[in-house]
């Protein structure tokens, strides 16, 4: 499964204090961005990938769950 | 044949009017005991609730006139005891209390029943804030654990609605009230649970009365959530109403609405996180981008351009090609002048300076010579000069000067001593001191 926003977003806003702290050479500042722009993309695509849905889970008898759209004017 | 002929039939309202009698007959002065709930208070100043205990209840209504005696608030959930008589409400045929006066007793049992379950769940640690599980910042699917009839399913949705937010919302229908709701709404959570792919549940329903509420209060509800592994929020009822859900659950909102405000909520706020985020990270990089760059820049103007060095060198070359040849022209010049000297020397005692010597020497005795003779002749010249102006004293010319003029005759020269010389006509000259005149006789006397 793919890292969890808050994780990726914690890990940029490491990579941002450590940009900001002004210790990293050049080529590990580039690095460093690179890698908070990777994190970035990761963020915005978690906020943006959910679609509205909304649906019901329905116990089978073995046990199992299955789903199924829910809309209020069904009941 | 009408089976019911010689049978007595009544009106609905004959019979409510028989039963009220009945019951008005029987009934008008009762002492009853029993708990609170759906008070209802409208501006009329009638106060209206429903007295029950675990078995039966009743309607009960006390009028303005009594109502304005009492003492205290009613509140639901209050044991009460109070005295009244039975009426019925034709209208809708039920009967009621009209309550005449009441008194509080000791607590509601339900409320007991709270308070006692809260004390024993406390005690067991099962609300402890260490418990608490953190609420996902940036929900994918939300669960949802509530009557799919109810209140809460609505305001939720009105929520997402409102909000265009794009979550993915799953519900897992449950009764929420009644018989068996707490157990579904407890099985509800475990099977979330064993589902697995929901990141927060809400679990709620819309307000009510304490007895609407109260599977929320159950144990069993209690120790579902305070067994979930996924982080759980708890929206019961209105936000005065609090429940032993709200106490174990992870986060306790007002009502369903705010729990889904709370879950959308954390979404934009995420989105601003991560804008906030992204801009630093450019600034940043940027900032060490134009330093380095800056630093790149110093280095470039200190690193010398080879070409300036090798003008230096030219420059050098030059001056010394310069050196070289002022020595060699000062050198070509001190010989000059050496040899210049030489022959200044040499020229000097050439005999040529001897010769010009004697030339000069016959030039100036010959100079000599000729001065000498020319001073004699002169002096001679002077003698002559003075001897002839004592001879000059003595001459007629002399005597011109002092203003007398010679006449003499034009044609032969003849002087004229006297003027029978002449006559009327004739032409004669006059000679003065200086310079001559032609005349003409006019006239001549002789005296």
């Amino acid at each position: 499964m793919a890292e969890k926003f808050e994780t990726s977003l914690a890990k940029l806003e490491d990579v941002v204090n450590r940009l900001e702290s002004g210790e990293l050479t050049l080529d590990e500042a580039l690095k460093a961005f690179e890698e908070g722009v990777k994190h970035a993309a990761i963020c915005n695509k978690k906020l943006n990938e959910a679609e509205k849905k909304i649906e019901l889970l329905l116990k089978q008898k073995d046990g199992s769950f299955r789903t199924e759209p829910f809309k209020l004017s069904d009941i | 044949m009408d089976i019911f002929s010689g049978k007595r039939i009544l009106t609905v309202s004959q019979l409510t009017n028989l039963i009220t009698g009945v019951l008005e007959e029987n009934f008008d002065h009762v002492w009853v005991e029993g708990e609170v709930s759906n008070l209802a208070t409208p501006t009329s100043g009638h106060l209206y609730f429903t007295l029950k205990d675990s078995g039966a209840q009743v309607r009960v209504v006390m009028f303005k006139a009594s109502a304005r005696n009492l003492r205290f608030k009613i509140t639901d959930g209050m044991h009460l005891i109070l005295r009244g008589r039975v009426s019925v409400f034709v209208p809708r045929g039920e009967y009621q209390v009209l309550a005449e006066y009441l008194e509080p007793k000791g607590v509601g049992a339900l409320q007991l029943a709270f308070l006692q379950l809260k004390d024993r769940l406390y005690k067991e640690g099962i609300f402890a804030e260490s418990k608490k599980k953190p609420i996902p910042k940036l929900p994918q699917r939300v669960g949802i654990v509530t009557s799919p009839t109810g209140a809460a399913i609505h305001d939720i949705l009105n929520v997402i609605d409102r909000r265009f937010s794009n979550i993915c919302l799953l519900l897992n229908p449950v009764k929420v009230q009644g018989e068996g709701a707490a157990n579904e709404i407890a099985s509800a959570i475990n099977d979330f649970n064993k589902y697995g792919k929901v990141d927060v549940i809400i679990v709620g329903r819309g307000g009510g009365s304490i007895e609407d509420l109260w599977a929320f209060n159950e144990e069993v509800v209690a120790r579902a959530i305070s067994a979930s592994k996924i982080p759980i929020i708890s929206a019961v009822g209105h936000e005065v109403d609090i429940t032993i859900s709200d106490l174990a659950a992870d986060l306790r909102a007002p009502t369903p609405s705010a729990a889904a405000e709370l879950v959308i909520a954390s979404k934009s706020e995420m989105s601003q996180s991560l804008n906030v985020q992204t801009l630093r990270l450019h600034r940043a990089i940027t900032v060490i981008m134009n330093e380095s760059n800056g630093k790149f820049s110093a280095l470039l103007r200190g690193l010398k351009d080879p070409s300036a060095l090798l003008g230096a060198y030219w420059q050098r070359c030059d001056y010394l090609l310069e050196q070289l040849v002022s020595l060699i022209s000062k050198n070509i010049d001190q010989s000059g002048r050496r040899l210049e000297m030489f022959r200044t020397r040499l020229s000097s005692n050439s005999p040529q300076l001897l010769l010009d010597k004697n030339t000069n020497l016959v030039h100036s005795l010959d100079a000599r010579q000729e001065r000498a003779v020319v001073n004699r002749l002169n002096r001679m010249k002077e003698s002559v000069a003075l001897s002839c102006t004592g001879l000059e004293k003595l001459s007629p010319l002399a005597t011109l000067g002092r203003g007398y003029a010679l006449a003499y005759r034009s044609c032969d020269g003849s002087l004229i001593t006297d003027s029978l010389q002449i006559s009327i006509g004739d032409h004669i000259g006059l000679k003065f001191a200086r310079g001559k005149a032609r005349c003409i006789v006019e006239q001549t006397t002789s005296d």
